[in-house]
């Protein structure tokens, strides 16, 4: 229930706008779920419907759309790009455990596929965030 | 696009009534000595003590407290273990001990993660064992931790003294509360410190001396709390109050 944690942010961040931008009505609030993070989103969306009844009940759950993002690994050392589905079958469990809770554990645990260095960047699809919140004044 | 992790930390802190960051410019001088030999004084003093250890890519301080075989509790985030009384919170318990070798950027969002999905609860004092220099992490916890202090160490030489003014100079230009200087590993009475930072307005707390039994007694909590480094670290903190 660690998705518990990230879910609970991202109702914070909304309510946080509704205030700052004096939003009457949220219409739609775009959540990426990036790869890397190994998001369960069965418990996710449970967890935002949950927590935004009792932060926000006056946002409707259907405003809020998850779209997943698959993930890019860019070795900073020989400039290849892998996904990291193409790592995880490989993975023991525990070490794959690991980079739900910390996407940057996949630097203890991965390497770049063609040279072997540990040495990269997360160029896409790391954890939760939001793409954009759209409402009316 | 926004990253709601930010949203979150500020109501993950909440309840902690202080956050004492514990650093020093140079490495090797002790602050994770310090920082866990200071959790556990709080804690032995009846504090709710939390230790978070934010030196990502050296994390040492489970290995000064001999702490080992636990593991957060997942509910609605993470709960750490308590141990002798300290809520203990590293990265090592998702690396293990392997190494973790990481940018600049890959620091600040282990830091975010962690602020974000650990739970403390009611703390009094959350103590955080920061790498040594002033990069990211230091940079990361003034922006995202407001209420927060930094507890300096240094030891007796003039380059430790001298990187460490560094850093209370940027401390003190972002007005970021310093509680003081903490002077480790002294052999001697000498003014070298205070002569050095005299022109900076920070009180120096105190001093501990070299104490050869400290890495005997490392990873043992019992033997720890006998030694005089950690008497003299309740003494100045407990004592003078």
């Amino acid at each position: 229930m660690h998705e518990w944690a990230l879910a609970e942010s991202v109702i914070c961040t909304i309510s946080d706008e509704i205030v700052k931008n004096k939003l009457n009505r949220i219409s739609r609030v775009i959540v990426k779920i990036g790869e890397l993070q190994q998001i369960d989103l069965d418990i996710f969306r449970f967890a935002l419907d949950t927590v935004l009844a009792s932060y926000e009940p006056t946002v409707e759950k259907g405003s809020i759309i998850l779209e997943t993002e698959l993930s890019t690994l860019k070795c900073n050392v020989c400039e290849n790009e892998w996904a990291f589905g193409e790592n995880i079958k490989n993975m023991p469990g525990d070490e794959v455990e690991a980079i739900h809770f910390i996407p940057e554990i996949a630097h203890t645990y991965m390497r770049c596929p063609a040279c072997g260095s540990p040495d990269f960047k997360i160029k896409k699809g790391r954890g939760v965030w939001i793409e954009s919140i759209e409402g009316e004044i | 696009m926004i990253d709601p992790r930010l949203h979150i930390i500020g109501k993950r802190l909440e309840n902690i009534k202080k956050i004492i960051a514990v650093s020093g410019g140079k490495g090797g001088i002790g602050k994770s000595t310090v920082a866990s030999v200071l959790a556990l004084c709080m804690a032995k003093n009846g504090y709710r003590t939390g230790l978070l250890d934010l030196d990502l890519s050296g994390p040492s301080t489970h290995i000064i407290l001999g702490i080992e075989g636990v593991y957060p509790e997942e509910d609605k985030g993470l709960i750490p273990p308590e141990i002798d009384g300290i809520k203990y919170m590293s990265i090592i318990y998702f690396a293990g001990n392997n190494p973790s070798p990481l940018r600049g950027r890959d620091i600040s969002n282990i830091i975010i993660e962690l602020l974000t999905i650990t739970i403390w609860g009611q703390l009094d004092v959350l103590i955080l064992d920061m790498p040594p220099g002033i990069s990211d992490s230091i940079l990361d916890v003034i922006r995202l931790i407001k209420k927060m202090e930094f507890l300096v160490v240094t030891i007796p030489s003039k380059v430790a003294i001298g990187v460490m003014t560094k850093e209370l100079k940027i401390l003190t230009e972002l007005s970021i509360p310093v509680m003081g200087v903490l002077e480790n590993m002294r052999k001697k009475e000498s003014p070298l410190l205070s002569d050095m930072i005299d022109d900076l307005s920070i009180p120096i707390l105190g001093a501990i001396d070299l104490d050869r039994a400290i890495e005997g007694a490392t990873g043992n909590v019992d033997k720890l709390t006998e030694t005089a480094f950690f008497k003299q670290l309740n003494d100045i903190f407990f004592k003078k109050q």
